[in-house]
């Protein structure tokens, strides 16, 4: 079909001025634009296949590894029994308990917060028009922290038990970013600039107020696990942190996906997205609340996992170009095995102790980025 | 489409910077905007592609009021290359190009028009379609942005200084491009005797307000080019294209 179109478009055009009204057949004219790229579009959809696939083993695998080992065989036989309703034998009790209690749970939401993190890093990158942005430029996390280590060192909150933390964390990240927006905002909107510097000096000024709370606080065992938290920690996740944050991601996921074009306007400056029929300030609005609602949900749930945000959408960018209808698609994939991966280290390497994600994530990350700013220098504002 | 700028004032920062500029550009025509730095060439076109707004006055395109549309609606009548342009994103040229369909529908788009392949073989940088757009120079970049104005399909051509940091040549190339294309163009042009070899009619801006209009033969004269630039000037004739050209010398040096 695409061959026949083009023939025909290109016998068309030589004529310049056309004018409206010539031919009706609008359609069948316009469609070579949609053609891909040459240069990476044909890898799109085998690259999708295969992280999807990637991620559905990595999830199994991550069920599998762990301080006690489960044979991998074992772990998609008590799976699939625990999917079909069926009857696992007493010998398998403490075992399916802890696939399907303990690691499922953190598996999945481990996936769910690599999405959303990698997904929103993003967004936030063409928002800001920088590529050196990530989910937590705008204050989030540590606004976050704030609420939480008010909650871990001072009991605030207490009635509400088990969710004073992620509550605390949730509130103090909204909180961040109101007021980083408040600051921002101009009678022009936001811009890109503004929005970097803001959030930066904010998060120096919510960083040192976390600091006072630690050094003020009257329990030193509190600090260590505030600490903990903020590097960000799957450890004791139940079922119950599931639906609130899947539900938040696909949105955010679902929301972006339809969004490539526009995003691409947007990353090409503001003057330019506007004379393509894209209002910059209206959809940085739309993106700073998106981010804001998805980095809270994944903080109170996870803590602060630095570098997912950052260097995922730079690695994708790396596979598929940086054209953000085929980057958006991957990026969720690559960023939920990439943090499956993550946990299954960070509670293996030192077992039984558990390292905080944010450790992986730096000791990956920190070469990985170093090695990307020496090869692509000059897209990354060197040159 | 033809069209026409009636009273147009506008302001930054609380200050008027465009005062009653009245201009009219024909269906097909290309007119250019000339003018010091500062004259009010930039926010006069932000206005037309939507990027400021006008205090008062009317801009329409075939008789519509541009200013009361969406943006997507005037994006889909009004292609314009703005002078920013950097983008930290390695976008391909290809990619850069099919942004050019963003502010259409497959039922939005008029049929006939150019799709990525031909705009750019048009500007000839076909050969460049797999290129970084940050490793392209000044004039493949410009050419590349023509090409994406192309796609959208525009009824009219909005161009800021489109010949900055380009060569003579391509310099050259680019306006005969615009010119070959017959879309209705209001273009800012720095260099007269540009304006003078490609534009049908030349505005003059002063401080925001246009103090002369016509035929390049009648706009670009000593006295007034002289009065609003502040140098002296003679006229010769193009012995070529019988175009007047503009010499220059610094006013400083007048016996007046």
């Amino acid at each position: 079909m695409n061959d026949t179109v083009t023939a025909g478009t290109t016998g068309d055009t030589p004529q310049p001025g056309p004018r409206p009204g010539d031919a009706d057949d609008a359609e069948d004219v316009s469609e070579p634009t949609t053609r891909p790229n040459r240069r990476w579009g044909a890898r799109l959809p085998l690259l999708c296949t295969l992280f999807g696939a990637g991620l559905l083993v990595s999830v199994i695998c991550g069920v599998a590894l762990g301080p006690t080992g489960i044979p991998f065989g074992k772990t998609v036989e008590l799976l699939y029994r625990a999917l079909r309703g069926g009857v696992v034998p007493a010998e398998d009790a403490g075992l399916y308990y802890i696939i399907w209690d303990v690691r499922l749970p953190r598996v999945l939401l481990a996936a769910v917060v690599g999405a959303g993190l990698s997904t929103v890093g993003v967004a936030t990158q063409a928002m800001v028009r920088n590529a050196l942005a990530d989910p937590f430029v705008l204050g989030i996390s540590s606004g976050a922290s704030v609420g939480a280590s008010a909650v871990a060192l001072y009991g605030i909150l207490g009635a509400l038990g088990l969710y004073a933390l992620s509550t605390a964390a949730f509130l103090g990240a909204l909180g961040a970013t109101a007021l980083v927006y408040l600051i921002a905002r101009t009678s022009d909107g936001l811009t890109p600039l503004r929005l970097i510097l803001t959030g930066t000096a904010m998060s120096y000024g919510f960083s040192a107020v976390t600091t006072l709370l630690i050094f003020q606080s009257p329990n030193g065992n509190a600090a260590k696990s505030v600490m903990f938290w903020l590097l960000g920690s799957l450890g004791g996740v139940t079922w119950r942190s599931l639906p609130v944050a899947t539900l938040v991601v696909c949105c955010g996921i679902g929301y972006l996906l339809l969004s490539g074009n526009r995003l691409n306007a947007l990353a090409m400056g503001d003057e330019t997205a506007t004379t393509l029929g894209v209002d910059p300030a209206k959809f940085r609005r739309e993106l700073f609340v998106l981010a804001a609602a998805v980095t809270g949900v994944l903080v109170a749930v996870s803590g602060a996992v630095g570098f997912v945000g950052l260097m995922l959408p730079h690695l994708v960018r790396l596979l598929v170009g940086a054209d953000h209808r085929r980057v958006l698609p991957l990026t969720p994939l690559a960023g939920a095995v990439f943090l499956v991966w993550t946990d299954v280290l960070a509670r293996t390497v030192a077992a039984p102790e558990q390292l905080p994600l944010g450790v992986i994530t730096a000791a990956i990350g920190v070469p990985c980025f170093l090695l990307l700013l020496r090869r692509r220098g000059a897209t990354l504002g060197g040159r | 489409m033809d069209l026409e700028l009636r009273e147009v004032a506008v302001s930054a920062a609380g200050e008027r910077i465009v005062e009653d500029v009245n201009l009219r550009v024909p269906s097909g025509g290309l007119v250019g905007l000339v003018g010091p730095n500062g004259s009010g060439k930039s926010s006069t076109l932000r206005c037309v592609y939507r990027t400021m707004r006008p205090d008062r006055g009317s801009i329409r395109l075939g008789g519509r009021n541009l200013v009361a549309m969406s943006l997507r609606e005037s994006a889909r009548l009004t292609a314009a290359l703005p002078q920013e342009s950097r983008s930290e994103f390695d976008f391909t040229v290809t990619e850069v190009v099919e942004m050019g369909r963003t502010p259409h529908r497959e039922s939005t788009l008029k049929p006939n028009g150019y799709g990525p392949i031909e705009a750019l073989r048009a500007v000839d940088c076909l050969h460049l379609a797999e290129r970084g757009i940050v490793s392209l120079s000044g004039g493949e970049k410009q050419r590349v942005l023509i090409a994406r104005a192309l796609v959208q399909r525009p009824e009219l051509l909005v161009l800021d200084e489109p010949t900055n940091h380009l060569d003579i040549r391509h310099q050259l190339e680019v306006l005969s491009l615009v010119r070959r294309l017959g879309i209705t163009t209001l273009t800012a042009l720095h260099d007269l005797n540009l304006a003078a070899a490609w534009c049908d009619h030349i505005h003059v801006l002063q401080r925001g307000r246009v103090v002369a209009g016509g035929p390049p033969g009648e706009v670009l004269t000593p006295e007034t080019i002289g009065a609003v630039f502040g140098v002296r000037v003679h006229v010769v004739e193009h012995p070529e294209t019988r175009v007047p050209q503009l010499l220059f010398a610094p006013a400083e040096t007048t016996g007046t």
